[in-house]
C-alpha cells in the first residue's frame, strides 16, 4: 500500500476539503451547482407520484380516483408546485451542463449570464405550464 | 505503473481506476440529452390533459405512439436517477458498508419503480 493510499483510508487523515464551507463565500455559480443535485434528488423521489398514478391508471377507476384526488388536493398540489419548479430547473440547468461538457460556456461571465437565463427560464416556464394549467383546469 | 505501457488516456477509455472507463460518464449524458424532448413531451401531454376523466386518460396512455414515448421516459428517467444518485451516494457516504448498502437499496427502489411503471403502461396499451 503506498502512501497515499495509506491516508486515504485512514479516517484520522482529517485532511481540508475544496470547497471550504465554513470559510466559502455563497455565490451563484455555487448555489446553483448544489441546487442540481437538490433537485435531481427530489425528482428522483417524485418519480414514486408519477409510477402511482401510472399504476392506478392501470389498475382501474377506483385507484384512479384516489391517485387523481391526491394529486388535485392542497398537499398533491403543492408538491406538483415543487416537483415542476425542480423538473423544469433540473432540465435547463442540465442543457447549461451538456454545453459545458461540450465544452462551450467557461468564461467567467459567460457562466454568470447562463446562471441567470436557467434561474429565469425555470421561473418562467413553471409561472406558464401552472397558468395552462390552471385554465384548463 | 512503470511497467505498464499504457497511456493514463487509453486507461480510462477502457477500465480505469474506476474499472468501467467512461461508461457511466457518457450514460448519464445520453440519457439527459434523450430527456430533453421526452420531458417537455410528457409535460406538454399531462397538461393537455389535466381535467380529463379515467377513460380519457387511459385512451391516451394505450394510445401506440403515446405508450411507447412513455416507455423511452420510463427507461431513460430511471437509468439517469440511477447514475446520478449514485455518485451523489458515493461523493457523500465514506463508510464502505453504508455506502454499498445504501447504492443498492436506492437501485434496487429505482429498478423496481422503473418496472412497475413501465408494466403498467403495457397494461394499459394491451387491455
Amino acid at each position: 500500500m503506498s502512501a497515499q493510499d495509506e491516508a486515504a483510508s485512514d479516517p484520522k487523515a482529517r485532511r481540508p476539503l475544496s470547497p471550504h464551507l465554513q470559510v466559502y463565500r455563497p455565490q451563484l455559480t455555487s448555489a446553483l451547482s448544489i441546487f442540481h443535485r437538490i433537485t435531481g434528488i427530489a425528482l428522483a423521489v417524485g418519480t414514486l407520484l408519477l409510477v402511482w398514478w401510472l399504476v392506478a391508471a392501470a389498475a382501474g377507476p377506483e385507484a384512479y380516483a384516489a391517485a387523481s384526488g391526491f394529486i388535485g388536493s392542497w398537499l398533491g398540489l403543492f408538491l406538483l408546485l415543487g416537483w415542476s419548479a425542480a423538473l423544469f430547473y433540473h432540465l435547463a440547468n442540465g442543457i447549461r451542463h451538456l454545453v459545458w461538457d461540450a465544452g462551450y460556456g467557461f468564461e467567467l461571465p459567460t457562466v454568470y449570464a447562463s446562471g441567470w437565463a436557467v434561474v429565469i427560464v425555470t421561473g418562467a416556464l413553471t409561472l406558464l405550464a401552472w397558468i395552462v394549467g390552471l385554465v384548463a383546469w | 505503473m512503470a511497467s505498464n505501457l499504457r497511456s493514463p488516456l487509453a486507461r480510462v477509455r477502457g477500465l480505469g481506476s474506476a474499472k468501467d472507463g467512461t461508461g457511466h460518464w457518457w450514460a448519464q449524458r445520453l440519457t439527459a440529452l434523450a430527456l430533453i424532448p421526452l420531458t417537455l413531451w410528457f409535460v406538454a401531454g399531462v397538461l393537455g390533459h389535466v381535467g380529463a376523466d379515467y377513460a380519457e386518460v387511459r385512451a391516451w396512455i394505450g394510445h401506440p405512439v403515446t405508450a411507447g414515448l412513455f416507455l423511452l421516459l420510463i427507461g431513460a428517467t430511471f437509468y439517469h436517477a440511477a447514475l446520478g444518485v449514485q455518485v451523489v451516494i458515493e461523493d457523500y457516504v465514506h463508510n464502505e458498508w453504508a455506502k454499498l448498502a445504501s447504492l443498492l437499496t436506492v437501485k434496487a427502489a429505482l429498478l423496481i419503480l422503473g418496472l412497475a411503471a413501465a408494466l403498467a403502461v403495457l397494461s394499459i396499451l394491451f387491455d
